[in-house]
């Protein structure tokens, strides 16, 4: 392995542990609302992590630029659509979960 | 050994998952399982070698037929949403008279005949590969997906293509409810479709351009634009008066018609049924793959609407 095959490792391995901590969030969170938080910024990051750990692999700048578009398409959709859920959620009188 | 566990995992998954959505009681349920299932298919195609079919399964199977059932979904609780006749003694008798097996008896026939035919395929076939390969100089593009699609069975995508259009005649002539005008989508819906909407075209024409040596293609693309109208209509954007009647139905007809112009064009110069000359093939792929693209997309978008798109002013 070259080195940049390790930088490669580390980020796959962050990224992969970001998602795993979001679905763990997904599934054992109380409510609604608590679950976005932990399925957005998780996956996000998550997802940037990976995103970077390929972009170290990548062949050529147009395979860069692809891989960074699907990260940025995907915060982009990511954060809106959480919104509309959290909106949507509201709307119909979902309480916010307290202790 | 990973990859076989990987695979594994993936054909269990998707039979568990199939299973879930059938199974389950909560019809949003049964659809967010089956959309789920939808994008473990298209892994499934990736891992079979197959990058057209997993980009199709996935912008179709799972997210175009996704918003397809969401809609109907929504339609349905609005149909049923005042109506207390739930049990009504004519349900009842429907019921009595359609015993719950009835449906399995058909559905086992299919199944029996479709194991037939798999055990009774050869274990080992080179099917047609070979010769695709060795014809593919001569078909005007370099993936042999689309050499096959757009040129050496290429009436099959003509049926196709007149396959969705019919489908859209079946849901216009239902006359069932259009999508309705919704509340105001709110400033981020808003942006959101403003900003996306040119980012699916550019994603459209790249599908398009790069179906002649990569995967992609008409279907992939088509599919795309159709997810671009989806999202403009569920931001609240409407037809415009005066596109609804012949401007959309050209565009609904564009892929199908140009499709039979250039069969029958082709049988009278060449002899054959959509048999291209090798030095025209290249550019009438593009002309039918474009033309094809745009209809996929209306049509896909007309059938989330719903209803026969009208005029504003019939409703006011």
């Amino acid at each position: 392995m070259i080195p940049s095959d390790y930088l490669s490792v580390a980020l796959l391995i962050a990224g992969a542990i970001f998602f795993l901590a979001g679905t763990l969030g997904l599934l054992r969170f109380p409510d609604v609302y608590t679950r976005l938080h932990a399925l957005t910024k998780a996956d996000n990051v998550g997802l940037g992590l990976i995103v970077m750990g390929l972009v170290v692999q990548a062949e050529s700048w147009a395979a860069v630029g692809k891989l960074l578009l699907i990260w940025v398409l995907v915060l982009l959709a990511g954060a809106s659509v959480a919104h509309l859920v959290a909106r949507g959620a509201l709307q119909r009188g979902i309480r916010l979960w307290k202790r | 050994m990973l990859q076989w566990a990987l695979d594994a995992l993936l054909g269990l998954g998707l039979l568990w998952l199939a299973w879930c959505a059938l199974m389950s009681p909560n019809l949003l349920k049964a659809i967010v399982l089956f959309v789920a299932f939808g994008l473990l298919m298209a892994l499934a195609w990736v891992r079979l070698d197959a990058p057209d079919i997993a980009l199709a399964e996935a912008a179709i199977g799972a997210g175009l037929t996704g918003a397809l059932l969401l809609a109907a979904l929504a339609r349905l609780r609005f149909a049923y949403a005042d109506e207390e006749t739930v049990g009504s003694p004519a349900q009842e008798e429907a019921k009595v008279r359609f015993p719950q097996w009835l449906p399995a008896v058909p559905l086992l026939l299919v199944v029996a005949g479709l194991g037939y035919v798999v055990l009774s395929l050869p274990p080992y076939a080179t099917g047609l590969s070979t010769e695709v390969t060795a014809n593919l100089e001569s078909s005007g593009v370099s993936n042999p997906v689309t050499a096959v699609l757009l040129n050496f069975r290429g009436y099959d995508t003509l049926l196709e293509l007149v396959v969705l259009l019919v489908a859209l005649l079946g849901v216009w002539s239902l006359d069932g409810l259009a999508l309705g005008r919704e509340t105001a989508p709110g400033p981020v819906l808003d942006t959101l479709s403003r900003f996306l909407t040119p980012v699916f075209i550019l994603v459209a024409a790249y599908l398009l351009w790069v179906g002649a040596h990569a995967p992609g293609g008409a279907f992939q693309a088509g599919s795309v634009l159709g997810a671009a109208g989806v999202l403009l209509l569920l931001a609240g954007w409407r037809f415009r008066a005066g596109l609804t009647e012949l401007p959309l139905r050209l565009v609904l007809v564009a892929g199908p018609g140009a499709f039979v112009i250039v069969a029958l064009v082709t049988m009278l110069m060449e002899g054959q049924l959509l048999e291209y000359s090798p030095e025209q093939a290249s550019i009438l792929i593009l002309f039918l793959e474009t033309t094809a693209t745009f209809s996929i997309g209306a049509t896909l978008a007309a059938l989330f609407f719903g209803g026969r798109p009208q005029d504003d002013k019939e409703h006011t």
